[in-house]
């Protein structure tokens, strides 16, 4: 199909029908997935937000903005801010430790570089569930972490360190880190050695050459690893549940309970569209920020 | 744009679709034939996971040739949205709790029962045949029961709990020591009782009075947990935990000094029953399927193994006294159980406790 609309279409520069149309047959499939798993549900979703809820769940086709005016309660967007924050948290964590392993991974040889990489990607070969378990049973008020401390005299009582704000950030910080480590490690290794080494050879400290030169080019990375780490952190609803205890929900508790608790589908989708929303936002700031991190400040 | 229309397009038919799945809920599986022959018929029954004898589709099969299958579902609101969200969503026989058969029947999606293919239905409790949700077994015949109290380690708590307030305003050495269910009626129902309301109340002052209590609980508590409680107890992070009966029996199973109480002022009286789809072209080999069921055999091994207490009063009177010697709350008598509160349908007020478990569980 493509052949014969080049064949009928001489008059364009070829260039420009190779960029128009050309790439269409590859792009096809990618756009059917798009279309049936994200534009359709996404539409859907939009469109359930201007109903009534039925008794159990479902719809009631009577049109209605209350599900918007609803998100604006302070209930709600408490608990919006609360997981912005507690997202942001778990990001800036993982920036910070991510980054100085993506480092040292990227300076080791070929053959160790793979057994880090391997050994950061080796948790998720095992279940998600079970190794959100596996930090109950090593945290809690009876686990191993406080049977040693106790076992060795360092603490007389046990520590409570599960469910709290700040263990769903350990739990949401050890499921993310690797995403953080990955983009960073791919952005750290690309890096040509011979910039570092003309910075040297100019005379900066090694300090001066990672600030002025390894730093700003690894930007992208650390913001796609982010975004990476962001994104998920944002919607989990298992870890605020198993390792929060309940007692501090995220906007994904939320979605997840209008949907399989109070049977309201309208406000579920308010909210995973604003979720989805809020998320479509955090990422087109970041594709502008990486593209004028890449392509450098405009010159006059 | 070409692709912007195809999507406007695919997206309204999906929406009609939607639509027209969604308007007409009542399908209309014909009439009961007491006469009918079962054997041609085949079965598909819904019920949560790990509830049954494993080879119960077996059992049923070689008992009446009926071809059956069982699906499991893992929550009320689960089965309910299958059975709600089309006209026919291929189930005969829905296990759900007596709120939901209530709400189910008042809706026109349950079948009436034809009490000439449930002969079986003698062997329950008289009591199980007057339960507020579904007076006279109408739509539903019960499988299970039972209540909610507090599950407790004495060792831990240091002393026998008998009251919702041990729970809802702990002594100081059990703060951070105990849990709360989060999920449907059950995290309202200790506060109310407590206050001395009804769990069933749908007025506003009485709830607001409610959620005060909770939230103020809230900071005492562990955690909210509506399925690990009872490995919480085992491990020792948790003294005591607001526990459905059958489920305390799970960490009782571990630790035998697990000690169960329905607090003074009153619990709940929660049932899991057995319905027929009105939209079932098997209605007839539906209902044997109950009556297969509501067999002493079958409820004892529920009682047995579920370590659930069943309606069924031939069932109860087979159990071996050892094993309600191991598991005090398989003892409780049926008079015990209806000293509590059945809880029932709300309809459109349901959102009310809706609201409150939103409002309660993000709260800081």
């Amino acid at each position: 199909m493509t052949s014969t609309l080049d064949r009928d279409a001489p008059a364009a520069p070829p260039t420009r029908v190779r960029r128009g149309l050309a790439p269409l047959p590859f792009l096809a499939p990618g756009m059917l997935f798009l279309i049936v798993f994200m534009a359709i549900p996404v539409g859907l979703l939009a469109f359930y937000t201007f109903f009534r809820r039925g008794r159990f769940g479902g719809i009631v086709f009577e049109f209605t903005l209350d599900n918007w005016v609803k998100l604006f309660e302070p209930l709600y967007v408490g608990v919006i801010l609360q997981s912005i924050g507690l997202a942001l948290v778990v990001t800036l964590l993982a920036l910070a430790i991510g980054y100085p392993m993506a480092y040292a991974i990227a300076g080791l040889s070929p053959k160790w570089r793979t057994v880090a990489l391997v050994a950061i990607v080796l948790p998720f070969w095992t279940n998600f569930l079970i190794r959100t378990y596996a930090w109950i049973l090593l945290l809690n008020n009876a686990g191993w972490v406080n049977q040693w401390l106790q076992g060795l005299g360092i603490t007389d009582e046990p520590i409570s360190m599960l469910y709290t704000p700040q263990a769903i950030v350990v739990g949401l910080l050890y499921m993310y880190l690797p995403l953080m480590v990955l983009p960073l490690y791919a952005s750290l290794q690309q890096l040509d050695p011979a910039l570092r080494e003309a910075a040297t050879n100019l005379g900066a400290t090694p300090w001066r050459a990672f600030r002025t030169v390894t730093l700003p080019l690894s930007l992208p990375g650390a913001l796609t690893g982010c975004i990476f780490v962001f994104v998920p952190a944002m919607s989990n609803f298992v870890i605020p549940e198993l390792i929060g205890g309940g007692k501090t929900i995220m906007v994904g508790n939320l979605v997840r309970d209008q949907f399989f608790e109070a049977r309201d589908w309208p406000f579920g989708a308010t909210l995973a569209l604003l979720l989805t929303i809020l998320l479509v936002l955090v990422i087109l700031a970041q594709s502008a920020v990486s593209r004028r991190l890449t392509e450098g400040p405009r010159r006059g | 744009m070409p692709t912007t229309r195809r999507i406007a397009a695919a997206a309204a038919g999906t929406i009609a679709l939607a639509l027209a799945a969604t308007s007409c809920s009542t399908g209309g599986g014909g009439d009961v034939d007491p006469n009918a022959d079962i054997s041609e018929q085949t079965l598909t029954v819904s019920i949560w996971a790990d509830y049954y004898p494993e080879d119960l589709a077996e059992q049923f099969e070689e008992a009446t040739g009926v071809k059956t299958t069982i699906v499991n579902h893992t929550t009320n609101e689960d089965i309910v949205a299958k059975l709600t969200a089309s006209a026919d969503p291929g189930i005969d026989v829905a296990f759900v709790s007596g709120q939901y058969a209530q709400a189910l029947g008042e809706q026109g999606i349950l079948a009436e029962l034809d009490k000439s293919l449930i002969p079986n239905e003698e062997n329950l409790y008289p009591e199980a045949l007057e339960l507020d949700y579904d007076p006279g077994n109408v739509y539903s015949e019960p499988y299970a029961w039972g209540t909610t109290g507090l599950c407790y380690r004495p060792d831990l708590t240091g002393f026998e709990p008998t009251s919702w307030n041990d729970l809802l305003n702990p002594k100081p050495e059990l703060v951070g020591k105990t849990t709360m269910l989060s999920t449907d009626r059950w995290l309202a129902m200790p506060a109310l009782k407590t206050m001395g309301y009804s769990l069933n109340t749908t007025d506003d002052a009485e709830l607001e009075e409610a959620k005060t209590q909770l939230i103020e609980t809230k900071s005492t508590l562990l955690a909210y947990d509506d399925t690990t409680f009872y490995s919480k107890l085992v491990s020792g992070e948790a003294a005591m935990v607001e526990a459905w009966d059958g489920w305390c029996n799970y960490g009782i199973a571990e630790d035998p000094s697990i000690g169960f109480v329905i607090p003074e002022e009153g619990s709940d009286l929660w049932v899991d029953t057995m319905t027929v789809l009105e939209s079932s072209e098997n209605k007839e080999a539906a209902m044997a399927f109950i009556d297969f069921i509501l067999d002493p055999e079958i409820q004892t091994w529920v009682a047995e193994n579920i370590l659930y207490k069943v309606p069924n009063q031939a069932a109860m009177e087979a159990l071996d006294p050892a094993l309600i010697e191991s598991y005090p709350t398989l003892g409780i008598t049926v008079d015990e159980l209806f000293e509590q509160e059945v809880i029932v349908d709300l309809g459109d007020d349901t959102v009310k406790y809706v609201d409150l478990n939103a409002e309660v569980l993000a709260t800081n």
